[in-house]
């Protein structure tokens, strides 16, 4: 597991920014990095970590896990400090809030995110802390307000873009893949946008077809895009967190039905690695490979199948671009199979690039045909009966799983 | 002494300039410092705002910095063509000369530390925000030293210490982009503007509209210029606009048209639009907005230009106008022109002494092509350089992790 952190005194280290940290006194968060001595944290595929360091590290560290470790079963946990509970969009929230407070230059944007404090919550009680020049409200103008975002990333703010519903980014497609993907690259380094596009997506309960978008199937093919997906409120935060602090384009994929999960989170500050994926089930017969929402039906799928006497390795794979072909790579030596469970349909979705990301790196070590379960190539209907057809059930992954082990 | 005195261009010789007490430049550097005042050859129009006045000050080493440096776009550009007809540069070249006057009366009106990004017609700006000949060409030529490394090309040409945004090949995508600098230049408080370029075939986008209203409600320090060379490609602005009258398309936005082929005009306009932008000058809005506290506003320069070289080298710029048209423009409008007659008429310079000049630039720029010729092509390890940004983000792995080394505060 590589976790890297990087905080915002080494950012500003950097050379690529254009703001003056004086301006915003403040304070101590944004030391002169002369003052500190360089410390280095290597962290190994297995978590193992070691640290060699001189002076001023903070009294608390961080927290590496990929998977929030549950109080009573904390062995690989670092720190065994009961925490809170929350759902998932307070957990986004707190990360939000958490990244605003140690930086000056994070900023929301988007629709209804200030007085109205989000439509889904996530944004509640920011706007009064922290004042309407830091949540902006705007105008339905998604094209030109992504726009401005990457604009003001460009300088070295950085915003963080909430489309109200994924689909609605299709109107800033143009500055998505053009400007906020390329430009790094096309002005030979020059510029880096750091700036986090965000927002609920997926099929919900009977929303319709135009507010039922996968945008992942979209996006995936834009070079120098970061997507991820969150699925917990653990995974929510720390993502949420990671992508505010990367100096690359980040699109957090969040889920409508999935805002009012509950976990206990830590209290410590941590961050989830942005290209991990995350291990939710060990196991040795199957891999089944799933992100976002589908990690649930996969959940109660794998219940069933553990009752009929297989051994599912679920793994929630976090980061849709780039793969974390390590950890699925190992899972796939391990147990010669693979099911991909998504929520995107069938044609060109992430699904079908994982596929082809499998088929190339690990050919060998495949006793039988990859699987991928999608949702039908449909414009999602509304009747509830049709639109649970659309998207993969429970039963159905048992059925392959069954047919893939036979 | 300072002499100041009025100069209508339209009048040519004058017998009463060999009684002026002006000496000729070459023989004192006191005349430097002179301030010449000169009048815009049109009137400024203004939309809902009161227009600056058609007085400029300027001082002979300001008129002869423009005429070095619109001598030196002007012949960079036409350079650009032979070597794109020599098929050294590839893709799409799209040619700036006629339109030199706007680049550099722009420059003359702001510092480094204001913002501009345009549209793919970017090489005179890139060129007027410090960038260099030699970059520039090895940019178009596709060299591992251009500007962009290589990886952008005629149309992105970036130069990020001196606040040039680019360079963009989507038409109006800069707009939203340019008013997201604005942002956060008013985020950081600092007193700088952001000028947001874009052509008569952008001003019908639907983005810079929502941009525009953005910007106008957040009060952000952008001034959208709009470079009227009267063709969105081939298409001519009254076969595309319903209203083309550009700079009273933002409604509830003042606006202020100007003579784009008149590099005073234009650094009049972009010092007034600055002013305006930051509310340092006082103004007057024509209509009454009672419910409007503060002035401090957008607003759109509408530059009436002309591009002498088709919309890119692809297109011969005739099928869509006439010869007659843009020879017309050449003579009687050319901003070179127009600035070499101001200094011989103030007789700051003799016409040997500018075609000295002029050789000079032609000079200049040859020997940076040779030096762009002579540079090699980027390295192929180039190609997956600067697609993320390295540190705290990703690296594409293979199958097998490698080893990440991270700092702690």
């Amino acid at each position: 597991m590589a976790a890297a952190l990087q905080t915002a005194a080494a950012l500003m280290a950097s050379s690529n920014l254009v703001v003056n940290s004086e301006r915003f006194r403040f304070g101590s968060l944004l030391r002169s990095p002369a003052g500190r001595k360089g410390s280095v944290l290597v962290v190994k595929s297995d978590g193992r970590h070691s640290v060699s360091f001189n002076a001023g590290l903070r009294a608390g560290h961080l927290i590496t896990n990929a998977v929030a470790a549950k109080s009573e079963a904390s062995a690989k946990s670092t720190d065994s400090k009961p925490g809170h509970e929350v759902l998932l969009f307070e957990a986004l929230r707190e990360g939000l809030e958490e990244e605003m407070d140690r930086d000056p230059r994070v900023c929301i944007m988007g629709e209804d995110v200030g007085h109205y404090g989000g439509s889904y919550k996530v944004t509640k009680g920011l706007a009064e802390k922290y004042g309407d020049l830091r949540v902006l409200d705007t105008p339905i103008a998604e094209n030109s307000f992504t726009g401005m975002g990457i604009g003001a990333a460009m300088t070295g703010l950085r915003p963080v873009v909430e489309g109200m519903n994924m689909g609605f980014l299709l109107l800033a497609f143009n500055q998505i893949s053009n400007n906020c993907g390329m430009l790094h690259y096309t002005s030979g380094g020059q510029f880096t946008i750091p700036i986090v596009i965000r927002g609920p997506g997926g099929v919900g309960r009977q929303l319709g077809a135009e507010h039922s978008q996968r945008l992942e199937s979209y996006f995936q093919s834009i070079p120098g895009l970061q997507m991820v997906a969150c699925s917990t409120p653990y995974n929510a935060k720390g993502l949420m967190k990671a992508a505010i602090r990367s100096e690359n384009p980040v699109v957090l994929f969040e889920h409508v039905l999935l805002y009012n999960l509950k976990e206990r989170i830590p209290d410590k500050d941590y961050i989830c690695c942005l290209e991990e994926a995350e291990m939710v089930r060990p196991g040795e017969q199957v891999t089944i490979l799933t992100y976002s929402r589908m990690r649930y039906h996969v959940m109660q799928a794998a219940k069933t199948l553990v009752n009929k006497g297989y051994d599912p390795e679920v793994i929630d794979i976090r980061s849709l671009k780039p793969f974390d072909l390590y950890t699925i790579g190992n899972s796939v030596k391990k147990t010669h199979r693979v099911l991909i469970v998504e929520e995107c349909m069938r044609t060109g979705g992430i699904g079908a690039s994982l596929r082809a990301a499998i088929i190339d790196n690990f050919w060998d070590y495949l006793d039988a045909p990859i699987m991928c379960l999608s949702s039908q190539d449909v414009p999602t209907p509304y009747a509830g009966s049709l639109e649970d057809w659309t998207v993969v059930q429970p039963a159905q992954i048992v059925a392959a799983v069954e047919q893939l082990c036979q | 002494m300072a002499a100041v005195r009025r100069l209508s261009l339209s009048s040519s010789a004058a017998p009463l300039r060999r009684l002026l007490i002006l000496r000729p430049f070459s023989s004192s550097s006191a005349d430097d410092q002179r301030v010449l005042t000169v009048e815009t050859s049109l009137p400024f129009i203004g939309h809902k705002i009161d227009p600056p006045s058609r007085s400029v000050d300027t001082t002979p080493n300001e008129l002869l910095s423009f005429f070095r440096d619109m001598s030196m776009m002007r012949r960079m550009e036409i350079a650009a063509d032979s070597l794109y007809k020599a098929k050294l540069i590839r893709g799409f070249c799209h040619l700036y000369d006629g339109q030199e006057a706007v680049a550099v009366g722009m420059e003359a009106a702001i510092t480094k530390r204001d913002a501009i990004i345009t549209a793919y017609r970017d090489h005179c700006i890139y060129l007027g925000r410090g960038g260099s000949l030699v970059e520039s060409f090895t940019e178009l030529m596709g060299r591992r030293s251009g500007c962009s490394r290589g990886k952008g090309g005629s149309m992105h040409f970036y130069k990020k210490d001196s606040g040039f945004y680019g360079g963009h090949g989507i038409v109006g995508a800069q707009v939203p982009l340019g008013c997201g600098v604005a942002f956060a230049q008013k985020y950081s408080k600092d007193e700088n503007v952001t000028f947001a370029m874009y052509g008569d075939g952008a001003a019908n986008q639907g983005q810079l509209f929502e941009a525009l209203n953005i910007s106008a409600l957040w009060d952000l320090p952008v001034i959208l210029v709009c470079e009227n060379n009267h063709y969105g490609m081939g298409t001519a602005e009254w076969r595309a606009a319903k209203s083309p009258a550009y700079y009273k398309r933002g409604d509830y936005v003042p606006g202020l048209k100007v003579d784009g082929m008149d590099a005073f005009a234009v650094k009049q306009a972009c010092k007034f639009a600055k002013d305006y932008a930051l509310k340092n000058g006082p103004l007057v809005l024509v209509q009454s907005y009672d419910f409007f506290e503060h002035y401090k506003m957008v607003l759109i320069l509408e530059m009436d230009t002309y591009r002498y070289h088709g919309h890119s080298m692809s297109d011969p710029g005739s099928t869509y106008r006439t010869r007659d048209e843009i020879s017309g423009v050449r003579q009687e409008r050319d901003p070179i022109e127009r600035i070499r007659k101001l200094i011989l008429s103030h007789e700051l310079a003799t016409a040997a002494e500018l075609k000295d000049i002029e050789k000079v630039v032609r000079k200049e720029v040859d020997e940076a092509i040779a030096q762009a010729k002579e540079t090699p092509m980027p390295d192929p390890s180039e190609l997956f350089t600067n697609v993320y940004v390295k540190g705290f983000g990703v690296e594409a792995f293979g199958a097998d992790r490698k080893e990440v080394k991270a700092f702690l505060p």
